[in-house]
């Protein structure tokens, strides 16, 4: 990850970080057709996410979930002028490397599509596109970002309409982070060599994140968010911006609450406007208890 | 002797008096804060203000309150589809092009633009600035990029993220920079009203044109 001077580059992880800065207060939506696609920019989505099942439709019907066809990533790319990012497995680098080849403008290598490889994540400095990546606490953050990932999300719990898990991962990382602030601050350099053993990264990593107080990329939050005042309220536990995955075309009125969604994240602080953004929107997605699922797509890729 | 002989010796300003003022002259910048580089631009703003050693104040924008009293505007590097939306919903178009300086980076210049091309439908832009740009005209995030660039203002380093190109210049625009051929920064200066569009984020890797801005907003204000 190691940048040169170039006189002109492309590629960099200052480029694939710098996109997701351009999103940040943003949301970044699950759309499966062309149609959705455009309700998505319409609302005023910053970015779209193109998939064949929604989250909640991977949970109900089972089987192994997979790569969108190319042929349905293509022509969503064609309906909108905002970026459009597509999901490969974990550790699937060749389904990366089909992704990349259709210029995507995000990958996110995701634990909501079954996994293709229970020990290694793909390599993501070897690839042009950026990459963003589900974590549940800081230690999961940080190995992405040592494998190159340019964006972090929040796992949550996707398709489950329930918000519980996602808020759980804001506040581990948050959590992670004031610890090793707290190591900085008395100086306790064994203690974060220490962490950084336990995470498998590299020292240098953690310090850096001490003194920033944050994570040095993008943070996003995702898993469970159905309604604006769920997004507005992952906005104020600080993350930087919101995916809504099942929660817009799983309710009773996508093109309402899309616009709900996007008015609650900008006003994130303005709780009228949240009231506002939240009113009339028909049925919320059904939601599920964590408790009740079979598979916690959370557990995968750590 | 008549008022009208005091009048015709065309005294010149006080102008010891009028830059005792300008020295201590507050300015207030907002930076359009619905989406998008805002923080980014916020410490741009204060770091080239200690740079310029001047009294400036930057607030965030997200509704028609937050436009009183600014003397200057910065509409940040996000998308501009969504700008439009949120400030169609705010209904704060209007207030926006009464601002007299303003300075629009990546989808800011969009919003700038007299016309744009590559937008959504119904998608309108603030027509302040007589250009025209093209959206995401090098293309998709592969082709981003990032550059050592000269300018008039001098060399910088410069980073272009699915990037406009000003594909038009009126008569009235200054052009300050240009990369392989292509219009990468230019200003618009008169009637009052100062404009600053530019296709790439200065904001991630140096306060030269936001010195200039200020500069310029001073001289404005």
């Amino acid at each position: 990850m190691k940048e040169k001077n170039l006189k002109q580059a492309k590629g960099t992880f200052a480029l694939k970080a710098g996109l997701a800065r351009m999103l940040k207060g943003g949301v970044i939506m699950d759309v499966t057709n062309a149609e959705q696609a455009k309700i998505a920019e319409d609302a005023g989505a910053v970015a779209v996410m193109a998939l064949e099942r929604v989250p909640s439709d991977i949970r109900a019907q089972g089987g192994v979930a997979r790569m969108s066809d190319p042929e349905m990533i293509i022509g969503i790319q064609k309906a909108v002028t905002i970026p459009v990012m597509a999901k490969c497995r974990i550790g699937h680098f060749v389904e990366a490397q089909v992704l990349e080849a259709l210029e995507v403008d995000y990958i996110d290598e995701s634990e909501v599509l079954t996994p293709a490889d229970e020990e290694f994540h793909i390599d993501k400095t070897r690839f042009t596109t950026p990459f963003v990546c589900g974590a549940r606490n800081l230690g999961e953050a940080v190995r992405r970002l040592q494998e190159g990932a340019a964006m972090i999300r929040t796992k949550g719990e996707a398709g489950s309409g329930n918000i519980v898990e996602a808020v759980r991962h804001i506040r581990a990382v948050d959590k992670g982070i004031a610890e090793l602030k707290e190591f900085l601050r008395q100086k306790q350099m064994k203690k974060i060599k220490d962490k950084a053993a336990e995470y498998r990264v590299s020292p240098e990593l953690l310090i850096q994140i001490a003194k920033l107080g944050r994570l040095p990329v993008v943070n996003f939050a995702a898993g469970g968010i159905a309604t604006p005042a769920d997004a507005a309220l992952c906005m104020q536990l600080g993350v930087d911006g919101v995916f809504v995955g099942s929660g817009i075309f799983k309710s009773g009125n996508p093109r309402k609450r899309a616009k709900g969604i996007v008015d609650a994240v900008a006003h994130f602080t303005d709780k009228k406007k949240i009231a506002e953004a939240s009113k009339g929107l028909g049925d919320a997605m059904a939601g599920l208890e964590i408790g009740t699922l079979a598979t916690k797509y959370a557990e995968r890729g750590i | 002797m008549r008022w009208q002989d005091w009048k015709s010796a065309r005294l010149p300003p006080n102008t010891r008096s009028a830059e005792f003022k300008t020295v201590n002259k507050k300015i207030q910048i907002g930076v359009l804060a619905f989406q998008g580089d805002v923080a980014e631009h916020i410490e741009a703003v204060k770091n080239a203000a200690v740079k310029l050693r001047r009294n400036v104040s930057v607030v965030p924008v997200r509704e028609q309150r937050d436009l009183t009293g600014l003397n200057g505007l910065i509409i940040p590097g996000g998308e501009s589809t969504t700008f439009y939306k949120l400030c169609q919903r705010e209904g704060i178009f209007g207030e926006i092009k009464k601002i007299k300086n303003i300075l629009g980076t990546c989808a800011g210049a969009i919003m700038l633009s007299k016309n744009a091309q590559n937008k959504t439908k119904d998608q309108v832009t603030l027509q302040l600035m007589d250009v025209e740009v093209a959206r995401n005209a090098y293309g998709r995030q592969n082709d981003s990029f990032e550059a050592d660039i000269s300018t008039t203002l001098g060399a910088m380093h410069a980073m272009f993220i699915r990037a406009p190109k000003i594909t038009r210049t009126g008569k009235n625009v200054r052009v300050l920079a240009e990369h392989e051929g292509e219009i990468i920064a230019c200003e618009e200066d008169s009637k009052g009203k100062y404009y600053l569009a530019l296709a790439f984020h200065p904001e991630l890797t140096t306060t030269l044109f936001h010195e200039h801005f200020l500069h310029k907003v001073f001289a404005n204000s």
